[in-house]
């Protein structure tokens, strides 16, 4: 039914099992090319366990991920992300005691040995490159200051940003949007809607607003299975969906 | 190493070997227990365990002076008072040392590590200044002394035996302690969700001083056990804590069936190992093994897989 | 370019920082002290190599060592053996049973120097052994542990562990080691008599420069991108490895590099104080030298080295006339370190001194421009 080669990530399968409990079972997902999906579904759904298992930080019982064409199940963390995949954690994630600069400068794509790091330069291809996605992320003004100064909603910002300096072709976001004021959820939305231009996105997101704006497809997952799938309207109107989800 | 023996004296020499390592096995055991409650429950790595050990040990030696000059017609019975006295004793000390420096530095356990270590520099140079850089001795009741002759080769000491009925129980009293009275399921629940225990009502604060002063309690009591195998100087505590801490690592720090399987084992491969190498040697080969099993299985021989 | 380059490795402060200590430990020490409280001193700064590199590795890296005394022993080991094995060639020892090996394996009834001591009759390979071997022995235990993300206090524990098995092998092992004395009784190096004075000035000076390099190097990887990504591993180590680094690696490197530290620390304390011993390498020693750290400031690589001058000068005192009150001391140190100043001196320095002095600065400056 489905090309193979239509698909940047190719899912078929795949489970996980905690002490016999499977928090992910027989999940197939397939994430075309520049396309937005939205991962929803009620708590421990599993959908932050899928995110954990394409990146490497939990290994998959059983199944198959494979990333234009490479099979992920069998890198480690760090060969996964040189890939192409990137992944944004659900509280954001950044290191509180560099400033900004520094922030978005340890991901840049140069550097990531030993003795890279040890040898490193910041040249201003660097700099250049900095001070460009800090623009995107309406952070220019905030360079030279310390992350942890930031409020909530520019912590997360900074973290998608950190991501997009490795110009990822598939770049996974948990929750992007959760403590962020209406405006910059709004920011935010036409962010995603910009950077999506050169790459896919899997995100998972609570706020049914904010998927109906960015969503492409929508994936409904329950009890760690895929109950529905398709475009928000769809997934909205599915009998199943709204007894488990939308229904109350 | 093992060329020299016949097969019949080799099962012998496990057998006394392995009974004259019940008493190791009795302070390990108690000493883990107690370090593991404290771990599991605040993340506190507990340096000066081995001096409050040490407390226990010296109340002991001060209970048995007490009986011999005052009660010497129930000094048979010394022992018994001695573990409550020392379990007391080492309780309060917990409590204090909790209130004063273990609840500032709650989920800092790199921190609780020097601090404590600072205190049991304190406490033994305390010990020093009381009881003298000497080490002392406990003296035996008479019929504590002597032994069972199992068989011809094997002779099963009396004390190790009492002093295992005696850690066996207090093991399953705390199991028992931990899993069903009303402390007990707080304690847990505190472990389990500090922020959502608080939110219920349980004074997170008290459980906590109470938690640690009864892991200190153990420890006092494995002190008085420690009387049976050696004699108690200032120092004779910090022999203890690396040998204590990698049997809670090695049993996996959440199980306490681990933790008593964790103890056996090490105790009695440094029990066995003795009898056919030196003391040093077999000591150096236990934490190898180890240390080598923990580097392949970090998370401890008994860990269950859990979702991050 | 090459300006701004240096300015970015090396900010004002840092350089008069520099400077001062340079001209305190250079000219200010040797003027003010005689050869034996200055021989002293020597030995307190062998310590200021390992609180270097635990600021290196604790500090920046958030990984605590309880075992630096395994890698000063390993340094300090490698140069008594080469000493050692000058000192007893077989002119000097010919009242042995068997002459020209050290006088400790004769006593334990060796007949034959051990395999392991051959190549310590070459001083190149002593010294390429005193900065090889820990980075081989950190190498082999970082990558154990830290590439199964053992960390923190397992880390902490399991160093220490190793700490005491090293000691308790190399007393039970008396006629390889020299046991519990350790390797005493060191005389010439290539000829050259280690006891005089003037060659105690001279191995003073050795130190000092050898110190004040690997404070370079020191500065030089905490301001490199790796010293920024240690800083980054410890705020949120699952980002950095989601970033595209293998975090186990950069740990790896920088246990290595504070291993290395400690061993050159290790074997200009043998050359300057004449022995090596196990009371210098276990659990108790070990964890002394993490207090040196912490008293200078982990995060500070001068506090390291004010830091071991100052708990070792206080311990010398407080030893020699109230031994009872060291350990209460030493107590209340690591208490006070962790409770009231977790900075340490560096700490007091930047939040009481500084600002006086900058005021001051500023006060001149402004009269200056008036005029």
């Amino acid at each position: 039914m489905y090309q193979q080669k239509d698909f940047v990530l190719t899912i078929e399968g795949l489970t996980v099992s905690f002490d016999g409990f499977k928090a992910v079972n027989d999940v197939s997902l397939y994430i075309e090319e520049q396309e937005i999906r939205v991962i929803i579904g009620p708590n421990g759904a599993g959908k932050t366990t899928v995110l954990d298992l394409i990146c490497g930080r939990t290994k998959a019982t059983e199944g198959s991920i494979k990333f234009k064409g490479k099979e992920l199940t069998k890198l480690k963390e760090h060969e996964i992300v040189h890939a192409g995949v990137g992944r944004k954690f659900q509280n954001p994630s950044i290191y509180e005691d560099l400033t900004v600069f520094e922030n978005l400068e340890l991901s840049y794509p140069r550097g990531k040995k030993v003795w890279g790091a040890l040898t490193f330069r910041r040249d201003q291809e660097v700099i250049d490159k900095v001070n460009e996605i800090a623009q995107m992320i309406f952070l220019q003004e905030m360079l030279s200051s310390p992350a942890n100064l930031l409020s909530h909603g520019q912590k997360q910002w900074l973290e998608i940003g950190m991501l997009l300096i490795q110009d990822p072709e598939l770049l996974m976001l948990d929750e992007p949007v959760a403590g962020m004021s209406v405006s910059e959820r709004k920011q935010t939305a036409e962010l995603l809607q910009r950077i999506t231009k050169e790459r896919s996105v899997l995100v998972i997101e609570h706020d049914m607003h904010f998927v109906e704006e960015i969503a492409d497809r929508v994936t409904v997952l329950h009890q760690g299975k895929v109950l529905s799938e398709g475009s928000m309207e769809k997934v909205q109107n599915d009998p199943k969906v709204i007894e488990v989800y939308l229904g109350h | 190493m093992f060329a020299d023996y016949t097969w019949a004296e080799l099962g012998s020499i496990f057998a006394m070997q392995g009974f004259s390592g019940l008493i190791l096995f009795s302070v390990l055991l108690l000493m883990a227990l107690g370090l593991a409650i404290i771990f599991g429950q605040m993340g506190v790595i507990n340096m000066a365990h081995g001096e409050f050990m040490i407390l226990g040990a010296y109340i002991t030696y001060l209970t048995s002076n007490l009986f011999s000059t005052y009660l010497p017609e129930l000094f048979d019975a010394y022992f018994f008072i001695a573990i409550i006295f020392a379990f007391i004793g080492t309780f309060l000390l917990g409590a204090l040392v909790e209130w004063t420096l273990i609840r500032h530095l709650y989920k800092r356990p790199l921190d609780t590590l020097l601090a404590t270590w600072g205190l049991s520099l304190i406490l033994q140079q305390l010990y020093r200044t009381i009881f003298g850089p000497r080490e002392v001795g406990v003296t035996l009741p008479d019929w504590m002394m002597g032994s069972f002759q199992v068989s011809e080769m094997i002779e099963v000491p009396v004390n190790g035996m009492i002093v295992m009925v005696i850690t066996l129980f207090i093991t399953l009293g705390v199991f028992l302690f931990l899993q069903k009275s009303r402390k007990g399921k707080q304690s847990r629940a505190v472990v389990q969700n500090r922020a959502m225990a608080g939110a219920v009502g349980i004074d997170t604060a008290r459980v906590d001083r109470f938690t640690f002063a009864l892991g200190c309690g153990i420890a006092g009591i494995a002190g008085a056990t420690f009387t049976m195998i050696g004699s108690t100087g200032p120092t004779s505590g910090q022999l203890y804590i690396v040998d204590t801490f990698l049997v809670v690592v090695f049993g996996g720090a959440a199980s306490l069936l681990g933790t008593i399987a964790s103890a056996f084992s090490i105790s009695q491969a440094q029990s066995i190992m003795e009898f056919f190498l030196s003391g040093s040697m077999a000591k150096v080969l236990t934490l190898l093994t180890v240390i080598v099993i923990l580097m392949l299985r970090p998370q401890g021989l008994f860990s269950l897989k859990v979702r991050r | 370019m090459l300006q701004t380059k240096l300015r970015s490795l090396a900010p004002k402060n840092d350089v008069v920082s520099f400077l001062i200590l340079a001209a305190i430990l250079l000219v200010a020490l040797p003027i003010l002290f005689d050869i034996f409280r200055l021989n002293l001193i020597g030995k307190y700064l062998t310590f200021a190599f390992v609180a270097l590199g635990l600021v290196l590795s604790w500090g920046l890296g958030g990984i605590l060592s309880l075992g630096q005394g395994i890698f000063f022993g390993l340094g300090g080991y490698a140069m008594a053996m080469f000493l050692k094995l000058e000192a007893s060639n077989p002119e000097n020892t010919q009242i042995q049973s068997t002459p020209g090996i050290p006088d400790f394996m004769d006593w334990n009834q060796l007949t034959e120097l051990p395999w392991f001591w051959e190549p310590f009759h070459s001083f190149g390979f002593t010294l390429f052994a005193i900065i090889a071997l820990p980075a081989l022995f950190a190498y082999i235990i970082g990558a154990a542990m830290f590439k199964r993300r053992v960390g923190g206090v397992y880390f902490a524990i399991i160093t220490q562990a190793i700490a005491a098995i090293l000691t308790i092998l190399i007393i039970g092992q008396q006629g390889f080691t020299g046991g519990v004395n350790g390797i005493t009784d060191l005389r010439t190096l290539h000829g050259w008599d280690i006891r005089t004075d003037s060659a105690k000035y001279i191995l003073y000076f050795i130190n000092v420069m050898l110190l004040l390099a690997t404070l370079v190097a020191a500065q030089y990887i905490r301001k490199s991108k790796l010293g920024r990504l240690l800083v980054a591993m410890r705020d949120s180590e699952d980002r950095v490895r989601f970033s595209g680094y293998d975090v186990a690696n950069f740990k790896i490197f920088i246990f290595c590099i504070a291993g290395i530290f400690s061993s050159i620390g290790g074997a200009m304390f043998t050359l300057q104080v004449g022995f090596m011993s196990p009371s210098l390498i276990g659990i108790v020693p070990s964890i002394e030298m993490v207090i040196f750290a912490a008293v200078g400031g982990n995060l500070s690589i001068f506090g390291a080295i004010y830091g071991a001058l100052i708990v070792n000068w206080a311990k010398t005192i407080l030893s020699e006339s109230y031994p009872e009150l060291w350990l209460f001391a030493m107590g209340a140190m690591f208490i006070a370190v962790v409770l009231a100043f977790p900075k340490g001196l560096a700490g007091i320095y930047e939040s009481y001194v500084q600002p006086w002095v900058d005021k001051k600065l500023k006060a001149i400056q402004d009269k200056k421009a008036k005029k």
